[in-house]
């Protein structure tokens, strides 16, 4: 017999596991299966809306008002407002303490590693002290083993940019850190454990080390930002020793991949699902599915390390990802979604499907899923491909997450959206 | 864009078939590349490795991976010797968003690096053959069991193993089994049950084995209990310690017998069951990944985990609906071992003991134990293995239970270390629940 549940979602990221919260919440015995980790390990850990119009304009100052203009056929448009503001609260519910910025519409500009800003609609509390909108004065501490954060350069970007304070960078050298190579989460553990260090006044902690050295490079700045490897488990104590040794605020400015406010989101929604009863698979894929005799899919085969394993439930949520997550592949001469073989609409020539210009308007960025407002995947002709199969966050066509600056808000929306229809519908 | 500056490959009339890859020479027995070509370096596996959060001096799975195979395009590199921290957990490879084998790339740098670049007169090279291959002592240990007990029990064996041998005085060796379950198997005639409809051909391991044989016990009784007939092929290590020291050529000998036996139990219509997750992993994964025998792919195919194949084959929660362990067993503090997890087995193990009466399984979360298998046994990895178990050991003590449970030999002597809790296997829970305590069983 296969493994039985009542909703079964695909996909591990943002959207599955939303997806899979929200169908639980209505009382549907749920199963998330993941193949590989998901891409939330190279995600910023911030919940954008809509930074930009799909035309290019912005930053936007309230995300939701540019909703209504958005076009046919965008994720948002298929779920509309309400599905986005619900979805939302939803995940407030979810994150409680860990996120700031439901206390407003608007956007908030948070700094990033190279010193732009990105507007998004929350935020990891790490990264509250820092918004751009603050007027404080404010030190950037980088290290010399972490090139991915160069703080002079990202404070005099930030400058240029008009933020509305004086920044400025310093590199200093992170206590206890010997390689040059050293993972994120070598920084992290160091700062978690509050290990025992080495430096040249003798044995010390990681934290106090660390404070010391940024200590002796604060002026008269009221907040100091550090590159995301402020903790991991323990981040909150690890800032708030920080910032009572220094005396200032500390936040984090958030990172490309590897990155922890990522990691740390990831955390937060799988104690989330455990804490809800939903039985999570990681580490195997679903490679294809069988249907019953009135075409709804039956089950799906799960493929462990070589043996198929069935299974089955009333209701589906593919939410696999992108081009990145592998949500959507391509060869050479087509595109398609790997499981379920849905319609992904691409031009015949492949030359049509990106622009010169690396940075310009690229057509593949909007490959994907086209949907129907119960956001079940569409076949060319229009109709529902599989009338218990749904589809949510980047395996969804018709935007440009990069672009729109949106990727969260449409996996948020889309998977709320998505779960809870398959948790009612397989209640009933 | 102008034709000029168009590839050629786009397909103009009549070259239909020409793909770029084949200006490629033709692969040879083992080809990495379109693996390494995967990896786009976004670190999500370094971030995964247990390892490289304690160790400073270990580089990671992206460097042990894709990195070194590069650098050894060229022949002027040898394996960096930091291969030899990597514990073989293989949690790189359910991390990688790629399709990077990295496993298989850690198994064969390893191998080349003992190979080319490690002394065979080296105490090291003869520790980890000694290791590597423990189910070649462990017949002698089990010939005289108390003997072999007491020795290895006395301070001075331990003081002399790690001065000696570089083996950690800080554990206590597994005792060794007065009654092996081959012998036990013997003993009580072999299968009980006739159904050539019903058929598996049981891969218990060296652990299940030699060491407590109360696990393999309970793989027959509840088997049994399902009207399966059991097949106890004959058979080798499954090879996870050798890979995992690098002894490639030793592993590749145990595999050839391992899947030459377990095929011919294949053609006699029985699937294939382990109970331990690495020898499970290790049959399913490492064998394909590493050898091409005739059979090697059938046999994976049809492996499985023990729970796992009752789930599927037979209505397992229905029938453990209801029941009780009496007092045999509590509330346990479950840890997933990597290779199960890999596997997607993380939440199996929950999930059908919830339908047990009176007892919970509580998860203690995706940490490693840190020992991995013979990893945390060597003197120089100790520190590391209980360092990268500590997060584990905290989790076990914080959970609401006095005891543990896993499905791995070597995490659950880590977890027994770092917390002196009683570990159980969960198929002893599924013997109590569905046939009874094990003391009754034994009359059989």
């Amino acid at each position: 017999m296969a493994i039985e549940d009542d909703v079964l979602v695909i996909g591990g990221g943002l959207a599955g596991a939303t997806a899979a919260l929200a169908a639980v919440d209505e009382g549907a015995q749920v199963r998330l299966v993941s193949h590989k980790q998901s891409t939330l390990r190279n995600a910023s850990g911030l919940i954008d809306v809509l930074g930009y119009t799909p035309a290019g304009n912005g930053p936007l100052v309230d995300p939701f008002e540019a909703l209504a203009d958005l076009p046919e056929g965008h994720p948002y448009e298929r779920v509309g407002l309400e599905g986005v503001r619900e979805a939302l609260a939803f995940f407030d519910e979810i994150a409680g303490d860990a996120y700031d910025g439901g206390h407003t519409d608007a956007n908030a500009l948070v700094p990033t590693h190279g010193g732009t800003v990105k507007p998004t609609a929350r935020y990891p509390v790490s990264t509250a002290a820092g918004l751009a909108s603050d007027d404080r004065d404010t030190l950037l501490v980088g290290f010399e083993t972490l090139p991915d954060f160069e703080a002079p350069l990202a404070a005099a970007h930030l400058e240029a940019a008009g933020a509305p304070f004086a920044a400025r960078g310093v590199t200093v050298r992170f206590p206890g850190v010997v390689r040059d190579d050293a993972k994120v989460t070598r920084y992290a553990h160091l700062l978690d454990h509050d290990e025992t260090v080495e430096t040249a006044a003798g044995e010390t902690t990681a934290r106090d080390a660390l404070a010391d050295i940024v200590r002796s490079q604060l002026e008269d700045e009221s907040r100091v930002g550090f590159p995301a490897i402020l903790g991991d488990d323990h981040a909150d104590a690890v800032r708030a020793d920080l910032a009572e040794r220094l005396g200032v605020d500390v936040f984090e400015v958030p990172m490309g991949p590897p990155s922890l406010p990522g990691l740390r989101l990831e955390d937060l929604l799988y104690d989330a699902l455990e804490d809800a009863g939903v039985r999570v698979t990681t580490g195997v894929p679903v490679i294809e599915y069988k249907t019953d005799t009135s075409g709804r899919i039956d089950h799906v085969v799960v493929d462990r390390n070589g043996t198929e394993i069935p299974h089955h439930a009333d209701q589906y949520v593919l939410a696999t990802g992108g081009l990145v997550g592998k949500g959507v592949r391509s060869e050479r001469k087509r595109v398609f979604e790997p499981i379920f073989d849905c319609h992904v609409p691409h031009p015949a020539d492949r030359y049509d499907w990106f622009v010169d210009d690396v940075f310009g308007d690229q057509p593949y960025a909007r490959f994907g899923l086209p949907v129907d407002r119960d956001l079940r995947p569409l076949d060319p002709g229009d109709e529902p491909e599989l009338s218990n199969l749904r589809a949510a966050g980047a395996v969804l066509g018709g935007y440009d997450f990069a672009a729109e600056k949106s990727g969260s808000g449409v996996s948020l929306a889309t998977g709320y959206v998505a779960g809870q229809r398959a948790g009612t519908e397989a209640g009933q | 864009m102008s034709d000029a500056q168009q590839p050629t490959d786009d397909g103009g009339p009549g070259d239909d078939d020409f793909e770029p890859i084949q200006v490629f020479p033709e692969a040879g027995e083992m080809d990495l590349r379109p693996g390494a070509d995967n990896c786009y370096k976004c670190s999500t596996c370094d971030t995964n490795c247990p390892v490289a959060e304690v160790d400073d001096e270990f580089p990671g799975p992206k460097f042990q991976g894709p990195e070194q195979w590069r650098l050894k395009r060229q022949d002027d590199h040898d394996i960096d010797d930091s291969v030899m921290k990597c514990s073989n957990c293989m949690r790189c490879d359910s991390a990688c968003p790629s399709e990077v084998p990295l496993s298989q790339m850690h198994n064969t740098a390893r191998a080349e690096y003992v190979e080319e670049n490690m002394s065979k007169l080296s105490r090291e090279y003869w520790r980890n053959r000694m290791l590597a291959n423990y189910r070649r002592l462990a017949p002698l240990g089990s010939m005289f069991p108390r003997t072999t007990n007491f020795v290895m029990g006395l301070s001075a064996t331990q003081w002399l193993g790690e001065k000696l041998l570089g083996i950690t005085g800080e554990r206590e060796f597994p005792e060794f089994a007065t009654e092996t379950f081959r012998e036990w198997w013997t003993k009580r005639g072999g299968a009980q049950v006739q159904n050539p409809d019903k058929r598996i051909a049981y891969f218990h391991g060296c652990y299940a084995n030699y060491n407590p044989p109360e696990v393999a016990k309970a793989l027959v009784r509840v088997y049994e209990h399902f009207g399966y007939e059991i097949m106890v092929p004959d058979q080798h290590c499954s090879g996870t310690p050798m890979f995992a020291n690098g002894m490639l050529e030793d592993a590749r000998r145990s595999a050839e017998t391992n899947v030459r036996e377990l095929a011919w139990a294949l053609e006699d219509g029985a699937d294939i069951i382990a109970s331990c997750s690495s020898c499970s992993m290790s049959l399913r994964q490492e064998y394909p990944e590493l050898f091409d025998f005739e059979g090697t792919e059938d046999v994976a195919a049809n492996t499985w985990d023990a729970v796992e194949y009752l789930r599927v084959h037979e209505d397992l929660e229905a029938e453990l609906e209801g029941t009780s362990v009496g007092d045999e067993f509590d509330d346990f503090a479950y840890h997933a071992p990597c290779h199960a997890r890999n596997q997607g087995l993380d939440g199996q193990t929950v999930e059908v003991l919830e339908a047990i009466d009176g007892i919970d399984a509580h998860d203690v979360g995706d940490s490693c134990s840190g020992i991995s298998g013979t990893y945390g046994w060597k003197e120089e990895n100790y520190e590391t293995s209980m360092k990268i178990g500590a997060e584990m050991f905290e989790h076990m003590e914080d959970a609401d239970a006095k005891a543990g449970l896993t499905e791995c030999p070597t995490c659950s002597m880590q977890m027994e270390h770092g917390t002196g809790y009683e570990i159980t296997h969960t198929l002893e829970v599924l013997e109590a629940a569905l046939v009874g305590p094990a003391a009754e069983a034994d009359g059989q």
